[in-house]
């Protein structure tokens, strides 16, 4: 009698088609892809991939040029360290806690942003005014320096470079969200949920929340390249992960002095951040496309 | 003669518009007066351009807001007075709205069964299986293939839309639908559908509809009684036959004109309004439409018409009360 | 010689989903000082066919034709440098929604002196003049002081009004509109209609009138072409047209407007358009068509005296065993 199991499947695999359709459009959007994914590998099979420990020292084979310059050596494939330790296995397993940093940065800022957001464009009036004021001001202060303070309030380590981070982002998520709720609000479809006799909790997380999502997605990648890049530097400056940690800016601050005599410590680290940024700005991209319902395409 | 399902006597809406930080609040004049009685199973349609209130009206209608003044009851219930959270359910169970935009009024990320169920699942208490149940004995009641169910909206025509609006509208079993211009943004061959199913529902189901239009032959097909509206004031009001075939106020008579026939046989004169509608924030003094009328006088600069009746209709014109026309 | 002539166009599109084709074999001309409606529904092709005429489709489309000739020029394989030096100037477009088809950042008057300094060269303010007294021709009142308004300061009608005068600033020979008064109120509608053929007349312009309503049709076109799921299905005389339709299709549109009902209720048309995925594999328009028969379900018509149809509606009704029943749409 009821036949309305036509598979869900089909309809979620035609979206995906779909999407995929328009983001495969843009090549340097799936080269971004490919080598995010590789990023990903990397870091999630670290274990098996490392030649060595990240923090094993070979004493008698410190500062090792890479493997294809004079004096390197096979086994040592990017060379090492002042310590004797393999750059390839520390980048190799610098790669988790970059990603892990994204990740706690991207979800720390977008959930508190998204909810404070929400609620600004939906109520309005002071609550509004509020949340966008303490937003601006948390937007004045260079984003760095504040969490520099952050973190030297809480102390320095990973996961206060984090979180630290994660509040300095959160103003952007909020004010994309309550730009978006502004439009949403004014559509019909939120007056039939109202009419329905939908509370306020209903109308902004389930009627307006997903539909705001598209820009918030994209902000979303493009802050996990930021938090990357931030991370990197209060890793460079100290106040981030602390040493052995193989974090990539990290690497870069403890090999500073090695620039002159041994930059293959310092140039591979940075290449790794720059190369992971890249490549998940490029998916950034190529994701506003495919996801932007504004673009004209037939 | 039974009690009236809509009550609705010299409603008003101003909304305070402030004209930049320092000035003091405009009031924008949204609705001006407007009386009527909706009974059960009658059509009433409200007919008027940009600006006129009819939309100001529907939010009124389903309680999106409240009235500034004026007496306003939907089935007894008043409407001006706070309610308890078990009148506010009875009165959305009492009245609901399909909208305009088919593209618009259906949440883009929520499937079709969900939208439908929605305000079951707001204010009733049945299980998820009954729910369904209901969604989609309401969903063939429009003409609506079971396996839509589990559909997103933007894989539908904007008449299947429509028709999931409708069974949106009509899962909560009211007694009053109020269409806001429902079929204006559809083709014509899928008005015509949509219309037919409109009709069909409301002999099967005893619905009173508030139909709000501006395309007038769409009107003259469904409605029993017409309300013209122009800048919130109603400016003639009588049954559907009557304001067609003898329309009194120059707004109507101007409205009937420029509507575009196919009748090219019928050699028609042609009332020219000239100007442009007027903002609801500076309307003009004295009758609202004094600018662009061909029969305004200086008394219509000056003082307000009020409805008066002639014949089997009500009109408001100064025109009319002088005897000028 | 005709002015616009176009035969066999063809658009097809790229999509997630395969190719669509958005129209299929349009043939359309258009002599000078004359009025031509495009009517069809949504699906039909008809805004497509007139913006791949003009070269503003997006990157996923494809156009081909057996030729588009324009005032003796081929438009179809012209370098797009040429081609903007035509329009604009000779062929203009005016498009539906007239609140967003004006650029919100600039004043009417830099719009309207921008096209005029474009195609004729020189000093864009040197216009001003010239721009006031089209303002004043298409009927704006105080024409020199909304020179300095910006189009969110305008009403819809305004907005569509200046539009017109920004189009018709180069004389053109040919003015396209696409849906120009949908969006506008029944009153204006009438006055946006009274001035397209006004000026039309007063500039022996030719006009391409691109719309659903056929009330409005009956009311301002010479010839009509009807079209439907992008392919052309009759092309007549006005009068001859809504006196008798010779394509079902055309009958089935008229006697579905409310003015035509006999009874209660409407003669709707059951079913829909078809899309990309349903197209039938004969006639189009045979799932939805009273007359239609195996042949017509099987076989796709070819252009008999200008009708896509097997059997054109003549005087002898053919109207033969009745469309299956449709199942609920």
């Amino acid at each position: 009698m009821n036949n309305i199991s036509t598979p869900v499947t089909s309809i979620r695999s035609q979206q995906w088609k779909e999407f995929w359709f328009y983001f495969s459009a843009s090549k340097s959007a799936v080269a971004g892809l490919v080598f995010l994914t590789l990023v990903i590998l990397m870091a999630i099979f670290a274990d098996v991939i490392s030649p060595h420990g990240p923090a094993e020292q070979f004493r008698e084979y410190a500062k090792i040029p890479p493997a294809w310059m004079e004096g390197g050596q096979a086994q040592f494939f990017l060379g090492t360290d002042y310590a004797g330790r393999d750059m390839w296995s520390r980048i190799i397993h610098g790669s988790r806690m970059s990603l892990l940093a994204g990740i706690v940065v991207v979800v720390l800022s977008m959930s508190i942003g998204v909810f404070l957001g929400l609620i600004a464009g939906y109520r309005g009036g002071w609550v509004e005014t509020l949340i966008m004021r303490v937003m601006d001001t948390i937007m004045a202060v260079p984003g760095l320096l504040l969490a520099l303070v952050l973190v030297a309030i809480l102390g320095p380590g990973l996961l206060n470079a984090m979180v630290a981070i994660a509040i300095t982002y959160t103003p952007s998520f909020v004010r994309l969200t309550r730009a978006s709720t502004l439009t949403e609000l004014n559509r019909d479809y939120v007056s039939a949920s109202r009419v329905a006799g939908a509370g306020p909790a209903r109308l902004m997380f389930i009627s307006i929340l997903p539909n705001c999502m598209a820009p918030i997605i994209v902000q979303g990648t493009l802050s996990f390249s930021t938090a990357i890049l931030d991370t990197a530097a209060l890793g460079f400056l100290g106040m981030g992960a602390q040493a052995p940690i193989p974090e990539w800016g990290t690497l870069i601050a403890e090999n500073r002095d090695l620039i002159l005599n041994a930059p293959w410590t310092v140039t591979f680290p940075g290449v790794a951040i720059l190369l992971a940024v890249l490549s998940i700005n490029l998916v950034g991209d190529g994701l506003r496309d495919a996801l932007d319902p504004k673009l004209k395409r037939s | 003669m039974p009690e009236p399902l809509i009550k609705a006597r010299n409603l008003h809406k101003y909304y305070g518009i402030k004209d930049g930080l320092l000035q003091a609040s405009k009031n924008l004049k949204a609705l001006s007066g407007v009386s009527f009685d909706l009974y059960e199973g009658q059509t009433l349609a409200v007919v008027g351009e940009s600006g006129c209130g009819k939309s100001t009206l529907a939010r009124l209608l389903t309680s999106i807001e409240n009235p500034t003044s004026g007496h306003l009851s939907v089935d007894g219930i008043d409407m001006a007075k706070s309610h308890d959270k078990a009148t506010s359910k009875k009165l959305r169970q009492t009245v609901q709205m399909v909208f305009q935009d088919p593209f618009g009024s259906l949440n883009p990320r929520q499937k079709v069964g969900d939208i439908i169920q929605e305000p079951l699942l707001i204010n009733t208490v049945l299980s998820s299986l009954e729910r369904r149940e209901k969604a989609l004995e309401i969903m063939r009641l429009v003409g609506l293939k079971d396996e839509y169910f589990h559909r997103y909206p933007h894989m539908f025509s904007g008449g299947q839309r429509q028709r999931i609006a409708i069974a949106r509208a009509l899962i909560l079993k009211p007694k009053v639908v109020v269409l806001d211009e429902p079929v204006s943004a559809l083709d014509v061959s899928i008005q015509a559908q949509v219309i037919n199913l409109l009709i069909e529902l409301q002999k099967e189901l005893g619905l009173a509809y508030v139909f709000i239009s501006h395309d007038l032959s769409v009107v003259r097909h469904i409605a029993d009684e017409i309300l013209v509206m122009y800048l919130g004031k109603p400016v003639e009001h009588g049954p559907s036959e009557v304001i067609f075939n003898n329309p009194k106020h120059p707004y109507t008579q101007a409205l009937l004109s420029a509507t575009p026939s196919t009748n090219i046989s019928i050699k028609r004169q042609r009332i020219k309004l000239i100007g442009e509608l007027p903002s609801p924030i500076n309307p003009p003094t004295g009758c609202a439409f004094n600018p662009r009328c061909q029969h305004a006088h200086k008394s219509c600069k000056i003082s307000e018409p009020i409805m008066e009746t002639y014949g089997e209709s009500q009109a408001a014109c100064l025109a009319l009360d002088e005897g000028r026309i | 010689m005709a002015l616009l002539e176009i035969k066999n166009l063809v658009v097809d599109f790229a999509t997630a989903t395969g190719s669509l084709r958005a129209v299929d074999g349009i043939d359309l001309t258009v002599d000078e000082g004359e009025i031509v409606a495009v009517v069809g529904e949504s699906g039909s092709g008809k805004s497509v066919g007139m913006l791949a005429l003009m070269g503003l489709l997006p990157w996923t489309s494809t156009v081909n034709a057996d030729h588009i000739v324009f005032d003796g020029q081929d438009l179809l394989n012209m370098p797009d440098k040429e081609r903007r030096k035509i329009i604009g100037k000779d062929i203009s477009m005016i498009f539906q929604e007239p609140m967003t088809s004006l650029n919100p950042c600039f004043t009417v008057g830099y719009q309207i002196t921008e096209v005029l300094a474009q195609h004729f060269g020189g000093k864009r303010r040197s216009y001003n003049d010239k721009a006031i007294e089209l303002l004043n021709q298409v009927g704006i009142p105080a024409a020199e002081s909304r020179l300095n308004s910006y189009p969110h300061q305008l009403s819809g009608g305004m907005c569509q009004r200046v539009m017109i005068a920004m189009m018709i600033a180069c004389q053109p020979k040919l003015l396209i509109a696409d849906e120009p008064t949908t969006a506008l109120d029944v009153t204006i509608q009438a006055q946006i209609l009274e001035l397209l053929i006004e000026l039309q007349k007063s500039r022996g312009m030719a006009l391409v009138l691109i719309t659903h309503d056929m009330a409005v049709v009956a009311e301002t076109a010479e010839r009509v072409v009807v079209l439907y799921a992008g392919q052309q299905v009759e092309q007549r005389t006005v009068k001859q047209l809504f006196k008798k339709p010779k394509h079902p299709y055309s009958e089935a549109l008229l006697n579905a407007l409310p003015e035509r009902a006999n009874d209660k209720l409407l003669n709707a048309i059951p079913g829909v358009v078809p899309g990309q995925m349903d197209r039938p594999q004969g006639c189009l328009f045979s799932p939805r068509c009273d007359y239609a028969t195996t042949l017509c379900r099987e076989k796709s018509p070819n252009l008999n005296d200008g009708i896509l149809c097997h059997f054109p509606l003549g005087d002898e009704k053919k109207k033969t065993e009745k469309s299956i029943k449709l199942e609920p749409q």
